[in-house]
């Protein structure tokens, strides 16, 4: 860590994981914007040492496997999340913490939440993009003071099927309800894009900054 | 249930902000980025920003003005204008802007549109599509809206779904400046042709137009530029209207 003594450490410090996919960048003007302190970074020693993770990600779930792999970065993912630290895969990021995704042919994820990633039904217009509603009636952290039914932008073409409903705490209808939000213990996935979502997603992402410090 | 989007849409020209008027206190009016603020707060549900400059070295400017919105706007951009590579599209993704739009560059060089889908997903991907009614059906206008190409709009709406666009911004030549409503007919064809999500463009001149392009032409966006700028509506009374109509809309 080049630059790692000329630094103060932080109180909240967010690791948003580079692996090269994803629009890191708007991720950390969000949080900047709410005031929390964060580093895009592909060091592990670094994502270790965070307050909190942010798992980011556009594109296709084997790519973004892949250089998650190819960083060497699985570990810190897998010891985050076993750490009681909160982890929070945004998009693919999301998807990501599952099982498996069957798009382009079956590939393996991170294991962390049971369940696989599909396709949504033919008959739909896909991508799913745009603002669509989030119910969240199940209490969770990560929706505190944000209203029931918000409207959060999506762009994605592949959805959660989490294996255990308690995993589901936001759910959202496009032809047929799906996982928008799932969480199990510190770990929290969110399929919308809360950095692009205006205030009610600068909202979430200041209740995940407040896990993080009273972490 | 999915909203229909609203998209103002922003000409920038050497990093500044024409045409617009109805920015109302605003220390700069020109400024994209205070625009852009200004219409999210309004209840915009993305922006586009059409970039129209046309000397290369100006060009550097539209990805400021990408990281400039990054920093302030917290719902989706899109830039467009004069991208012609994937470190074009990298350049402004890695800023921060939401997606990109290509249109002449798509036509002449159609493996870019995978090239760029493939590296940063399809809902990154825009293809904007100029069309202009020959008789029965639509033929592509490339580099502004000059130059015909002879290709067929369906054909090429279908082609660029195949070929990794993630949504089409579909512009009708004829409409476009005429507040006179969009190409309905247009926007059905295409919306009928592909299952990506289809922005309408060209001719809105109220809410009514938004209406009928959303329910007779089922296109998921609607943008529209001098309404918005010139003040005649606000992005308030189109959603209202909208809304009274039967139409989601997020609010």
């Amino acid at each position: 860590m080049p630059n790692a003594q000329c630094r103060m450490p932080a109180s909240d410090m967010i690791a948003i994981i580079d692996y090269g996919l994803g629009n890191l960048r708007s991720v950390q003007c969000a949080l900047r914007r709410i005031g929390a302190e964060s580093a895009i970074t592909a060091d592990a020693g670094e994502i270790s040492a965070a307050d909190g993770v942010i798992l980011p990600g556009v594109g296709a779930f084997w790519r973004a496997m892949e250089n998650l792999r190819k960083s060497d970065l699985v570990k810190v993912v897998l010891e985050t999340a076993r750490n009681s630290k909160p982890l929070l895969g945004i998009c693919l990021g999301m998807q990501m913490l599952f099982d498996e995704s069957d798009e382009h042919g079956r590939h393996e994820g991170l294991g962390i939440i049971p369940g696989k990633v599909t396709l949504f039904a033919p008959g739909l217009k896909i991508p799913h993009m745009g603002w669509n509603e989030v119910k969240h009636g199940e209490p969770s952290p990560l929706f505190e003071s944000v209203e029931n039914e918000a409207f959060f932008y999506f762009a994605h073409s592949y959805y959660v099927a989490p294996d255990e409903p308690a995993a589901v705490i936001g759910s959202t209808d496009y032809g047929a309800t799906f996982a928008s939000a799932v969480q199990k213990d510190n770990v929290f996935g969110v399929q919308f894009h809360p950095e692009r979502s205006g205030p009610v997603g600068l909202k979430l992402l200041e209740n995940f900054c407040g896990l993080c410090k009273t972490n | 249930m999915l909203a229909k989007r609203i998209i103002p849409c922003l000409d920038v020209k050497d990093g500044r902000v024409v045409k617009g008027r109805s920015f109302v206190n605003l220390r700069d009016a020109g400024d994209p980025v205070e625009c852009g603020k200004q219409y999210s707060e309004a209840g915009a549900d993305e922006l586009v920003f059409l970039d129209i400059t046309a000397t290369l070295e100006a060009r550097k400017t539209i990805l400021e003005l990408a990281a400039r919105v990054a920093d302030e706007v917290f719902i989706p951009f899109t830039i467009g204008g004069g991208i012609s590579t994937i470190e074009d599209a990298r350049g402004l993704l890695s800023a921060g802007a939401e997606k990109i739009s290509i249109n002449t560059a798509a036509v002449k060089n159609k493996p870019l549109i995978t090239e760029i889908s493939e590296a940063f997903g399809n809902q990154a991907v825009v293809v904007a599509i100029d069309a202009k009614r020959t008789g029965e059906s639509w033929e592509v206008f490339i580099s502004a809206g000059t130059t015909p190409t002879e290709i067929d709009v369906i054909e090429w709406a279908k082609e660029v779904e195949q070929l990794g666009a993630g949504e089409i911004m579909l512009t009708s030549i004829d409409s476009d400046g005429h507040n006179a409503g969009y190409d309905i007919e247009l926007n059905a064809a295409v919306n009928e042709a592909v299952s990506i999500p289809v922005i309408a463009s060209g001719g809105a001149g109220g809410p009514e137009d938004m209406l009928r392009v959303f329910t007779e032409g089922s296109a998921d966006a609607a943008l529209a530029a001098s309404i918005f700028h010139y003040g005649t509506y606000t992005i308030a009374e189109v959603k209202n209207y909208l809304r009274n109509h039967g139409v989601q809309v997020r609010t």
